[in-house]
C-alpha cells in the first residue's frame, strides 16, 4: 500500500508546511500581487487533500473534522456578507469599505482583507467537503462494483 | 428605519443569502424553517417597498461597494423588475408556511436544513438576476439559483429525481454557458458590462456580426433556461420527480425570471420594439410559441402522472407568454407580463394542492385518484378553481391575460391567432377535465376511502393563491395596469 | 493560413466549444458528458481572457515605469466563472455517484430503459 511507503510520508511532512505557508502568502499578499482568497483557499485545501491521499481520509478527518467544515462554509459567507452589512452602519453602500479606516485607502485595504478571509474560509472548506464526500464513499464502492458484474 | 430605505435594493438579495448561511450553520430543521419563513416574508416586504418607491420616484439605482456605474456593479430597479421581484418574493413567501408539514414528514432535521438552505439560495439567485444591472452578475446569480435548484430536485422521493436533476444540470449549464458567450461577445464589442451602458452603446454597432451572434447566443441560452418549446426537455421530469414544494416554487418563479431576462435583453439592451422588426426573431418566436402551446398541451393530455401533466402545461403556458412577446406591442406585452404574474400564481397553487394529495395518498397517478373529490373536497375544489383559471374561464385571472394576448393579436389583424389561443385553451380544458372526471365521477377506491382532508397548514397557502387567482380576475388595477406601464417602458426602450 | 494565425485564440475557442458540446451530445456515459461540459465551459474562459491581453502590457498596478496595462476585468470575471464551473462539475459528479447507487449504471440508455419499466 502507498500508505506504507516511507519516502512519501517523509516528503509529505516536508511539503505540508511549505504548501500551507504558500497559501497564507497568496492570501495576505493578495492586495499587492496576484492572489486572493480563492487561490489561497484551494492551495490550503490541497495540502489537507494531499495528507488525506497518503495517510487516509480518516486521518485527514482527524485534523479537519467534517462537522467543523460544514460550519465553516456558511461562516465564510457570513464574514463576507457581514462585512457588507457593517458598511451600512457606517452609512455607506453595501460592501463599500472606505469608511472602515481613517482614510478611504486604508479602509479599502482593511475591508478587502476581511472579505478575502471570508472567501478563503468558504473556498477552503468547500473544496475539502467535496473531497471528503467523494473519498468517503470509496469504502462502499467495491461491493457496488461487484453488483455491476 | 429610514436609513434602511436607501439600502433596500441590496437588502433584497442579502437577506435570503444571510438566511441561507444561517440555515447551513445551525442545521436544525425547525429553526431553519423559522429563518426561511421570516426572511421570505421580509424579502416580500422589501419587494413591496421597492415597488412603492419606484412608483413614487422612478428608477432606483444602487451602487454596490460605492463604485459608480458603469465601473462598479449597479443594482437598478425600475417598474419592470420591481414587478418581477414582487412575483418571485410573493410566491416564495406563500410557499414557505406550507413547506414545514411536507418536508418534516420526509427528512431528518439536518436534511431539512439543507433543503431550506437550497431553497433560500434559489431565492437569492432569482432575486439577484432580477435586480442586478450588470450582465456578468446576471450569469453568476443565474448559476447560484440553478445549482441550488438542481440540488432541490435531486431531493425528490423518486430515484428518477436524480436523473431529472442530472438532465437539468446538463441543459441548464449549456444554457448558462451560451448566455456567458453572448455576454462575452457584447463585452468584447463595447467594453462594458453594465446593461444600461450597453443599451446606450449598442445602437451604433447593432448590425455588426459579433453583436448579432451575441443576440443569437443570448436568445438560445435564455430559451433553454425558460424551456421554450424545442428546448424544454429538462422541464417535465424535473417538475414531476422533484419534491412538490420545489416544483411549486420553481414553476412559479424560475421560468418567470428567465422570461424577464429575455424581455430585458430584447427590449432594453437591443433598443425596444423597433429592433424586433429588423430581425427574423418575431416570426421564429411566434412559430415556436404556437407549437409549444399545442404540442405541449396535447402531450399533457396523455400523461398519467398529474405532476408531469402540469409540467407539460407549464411549457404550453410559456408558449402563450412568448407569443405575447413576439408581437412586441404594448397590448401584447401587457398580456405577456400579466400572464407571467397569473401563471406564477396558478401553477404554484396547483402544485401545492398536488403536494397535499401526495402527502395524504403518496401518489399522483391519475387512475389512483378516483373519487378523491369526495374525501378531500377542499383540495379538489381548489384544484378545479385554479384549473378554470388555467383554462382562462371568465372571472378568473387566466382570462384577463389571455384577453390581452388575444387583443394584441387582433391589433395586428391576425384574427386566426385568436382562434388558435382559444383552441389551445380548449386543450387545457381536456386535461384539467380528465382530472375532474376521475376525482368526482368515479367510485372511490379502498385507499381513497380512508383519506382525510389535507392538513390546514397545507391548505391555507394554496387557498391564498386561489383567492388571488379569483381576485385578479375581477380587479385588474394591480396586475394588468402595472404590466401595461411596464410594457410601455419595454416597447419604447426607456431605461 | 494567416487568417488562422491572426485570430488563433478564436479558432482554439471555437474548436474547444464545438468539441465540448459534441461530447455532451454524443456520449452516453454520464461522466464523459460532464467532461464534455467542462471542456465547453473552458472555451468560454478563453473567449473572455484572450481579448483582455494587450501585448507588452503589464499587470494593472499603476506605476511610472509602465504605460500599457492589460485589462484586469476578464480575469476577475473568469475567476468567478471557474468557481461556478467547479461547483457545477462537483454537483454533477455527486449526482452521477447517486445515480450509480440507485440504478447500478451510469450509461444514459440503460438508465433510460430502467425508467421506462
Amino acid at each position: 500500500m502507498i500508505r506504507d511507503t516511507i519516502i512519501l510520508r517523509v516528503v509529505i511532512k516536508l511539503l505540508l508546511p511549505a504548501i500551507l505557508l504558500f497559501a497564507l502568502y497568496v492570501q495576505f499578499h493578495g492586495d499587492y500581487g496576484p492572489g486572493g482568497g480563492f487561490q489561497a483557499g484551494v492551495a490550503a485545501a490541497a495540502a489537507i487533500i494531499l495528507y488525506g491521499l497518503v495517510f487516509g481520509v480518516s486521518a485527514a478527518r482527524k485534523i479537519m473534522p467534517q462537522k467543523l467544515l460544514f460550519s465553516l462554509i456558511p461562516i465564510g459567507v457570513l464574514v463576507f456578507s457581514g462585512t457588507g452589512i457593517v458598511s451600512w452602519f457606517f452609512g455607506a453602500n453595501y460592501l463599500d469599505y472606505s469608511p472602515f479606516g481613517s482614510d478611504s485607502k486604508s479602509g479599502q485595504h482593511l475591508g478587502i482583507l476581511i472579505v478575502e478571509l471570508g472567501v478563503f474560509i468558504t473556498v477552503f472548506s468547500t473544496m475539502l467537503a467535496i473531497f471528503y464526500s467523494f473519498a468517503g464513499r470509496s469504502e462502499a464502492l467495491p461491493s457496488n462494483l461487484e453488483n455491476d458484474k | 428605519m429610514s436609513f434602511m430605505q436607501e439600502h433596500l435594493p441590496a437588502l433584497q438579495v442579502v437577506l435570503p443569502l444571510v438566511a441561507a448561511s444561517l440555515c447551513a450553520l445551525f442545521r436544525v430543521g425547525y429553526l431553519s424553517w423559522l429563518i426561511t419563513l421570516s426572511s421570505s416574508i421580509l424579502s416580500f416586504l422589501v419587494a413591496v417597498f421597492l415597488l412603492l418607491r419606484v412608483l413614487e420616484q422612478g428608477i432606483i439605482s444602487y451602487e454596490i461597494g460605492g463604485w459608480s456605474p458603469p465601473f462598479g456593479i449597479e443594482y437598478r430597479v425600475d417598474l419592470i423588475n420591481a414587478f418581477v421581484l414582487l412575483i418571485v418574493s410573493c410566491v416564495s413567501a406563500v410557499i414557505v408556511p406550507y413547506t414545514q408539514k411536507s418536508i418534516s414528514a420526509r427528512f431528518g432535521s439536518t436534511e431539512q436544513s439543507w433543503f431550506y438552505c437550497m431553497y433560500l439560495l434559489v431565492l437569492t439567485g432569482l432575486l439577484g438576476v432580477t435586480i442586478t444591472g450588470d450582465a456578468f452578475n446576471i450569469f453568476v446569480f443565474l448559476e447560484i439559483s440553478s445549482l441550488a435548484s438542481y440540488a432541490l430536485i435531486a431531493m425528490g422521493r423518486d430515484r428518477r429525481g436524480l436523473t431529472a436533476a442530472y438532465q437539468y444540470l446538463i441543459m441548464g449549464t449549456i444554457g448558462a454557458t451560451f448566455i456567458v458567450i453572448g455576454i462575452g461577445l457584447l463585452w468584447a464589442m463595447t467594453g462594458t458590462l453594465n446593461l444600461y451602458d450597453l443599451a446606450s452603446r449598442l445602437p451604433e454597432i447593432k448590425s455588426s456580426r459579433p453583436v448579432l451572434a451575441a443576440l443569437a447566443f443570448l436568445t438560445v441560452g435564455v430559451s433553454l433556461k425558460l424551456a421554450l418549446f424545442p428546448l424544454h426537455l429538462w422541464l417535465p421530469n424535473a417538475y414531476a420527480y422533484g419534491p412538490s414544494v420545489a416544483s411549486a416554487f420553481l414553476a412559479g418563479t424560475a421560468t418567470k425570471v428567465s422570461i424577464y431576462l429575455l424581455l430585458r435583453f430584447f427590449f432594453t439592451i437591443f433598443g425596444g420594439a423597433t429592433f424586433f422588426t429588423e430581425t427574423p426573431l418575431p416570426e421564429i418566436l411566434k412559430i415556436l410559441a404556437l407549437i409549444a402551446m399545442f404540442a405541449a398541451s396535447i402531450v399533457a393530455i396523455f400523461q398519467s402522472n398529474i405532476k408531469r401533466m402540469l409540467a407539460y402545461s407549464s411549457v404550453a403556458q410559456i408558449g402563450f407568454i412568448i407569443l405575447g412577446i413576439s408581437y412586441a406591442t404594448e397590448t401584447s406585452l401587457t398580456g405577456a407580463m400579466t400572464h407571467m404574474f397569473n401563471h406564477a400564481i396558478m401553477k404554484a397553487g396547483l402544485f401545492l394542492l398536488l403536494g397535499a394529495i401526495m402527502f395524504r395518498l403518496g401518489s399522483v397517478k391519475i387512475e389512483e385518484l378516483s373519487g378523491i373529490g369526495r374525501k378531500m373536497p377542499l383540495t379538489m375544489a381548489g384544484f378545479v378553481i385554479l384549473g378554470l383559471s388555467l383554462i382562462g374561464a371568465p372571472g378568473t385571472a387566466g382570462f384577463i391575460s389571455k384577453w390581452y394576448l388575444g387583443l394584441g393579436a387582433l391589433e395586428q389583424g391576425e384574427w386566426w391567432i385568436l382562434v388558435l389561443i382559444v383552441s389551445a385553451s380548449l386543450l387545457t380544458m381536456i386535461y384539467i377535465g380528465r382530472v375532474v372526471e376521475v376525482a368526482y365521477f368515479r367510485e372511490p377506491t379502498d385507499e381513497v376511502v380512508q383519506l382525510k382532508e389535507a392538513p390546514l397548514e397545507m391548505l391555507w397557502p394554496a387557498y391564498l393563491l386561489i383567492a388571488a387567482a379569483i381576485y385578479f380576475g375581477f380587479d385588474t388595477s394591480f396586475s394588468a395596469d402595472l404590466a401595461r406601464q411596464a410594457a410601455v417602458l419595454l416597447v419604447n426602450a426607456v431605461y | 493560413m494567416s487568417l488562422i494565425l491572426a485570430s488563433i485564440n478564436y479558432w482554439v475557442t471555437i474548436i474547444l466549444m464545438i468539441g465540448g458540446l459534441y461530447i455532451v451530445v454524443a456520449h452516453g456515459n454520464m461522466v464523459k458528458k460532464l467532461v464534455g461540459l467542462g471542456i465547453f465551459q473552458t472555451s468560454v474562459y478563453l473567449l473572455f481572457l484572450s481579448p483582455g491581453k494587450i501585448l507588452g502590457g503589464t499587470a494593472p498596478i499603476i506605476s511610472e515605469k509602465f504605460e500599457v496595462y492589460s485589462n484586469p476585468l476578464p480575469h476577475v470575471l473568469i475567476l468567478t466563472a471557474i468557481v461556478v464551473g467547479v461547483a457545477t462539475i462537483a454537483l454533477g459528479m455527486a449526482l452521477v455517484v447517486r445515480i450509480n447507487e440507485a440504478y447500478g449504471t451510469i450509461e444514459d440508455d440503460e438508465v433510460h430503459e430502467m425508467e421506462q419499466e
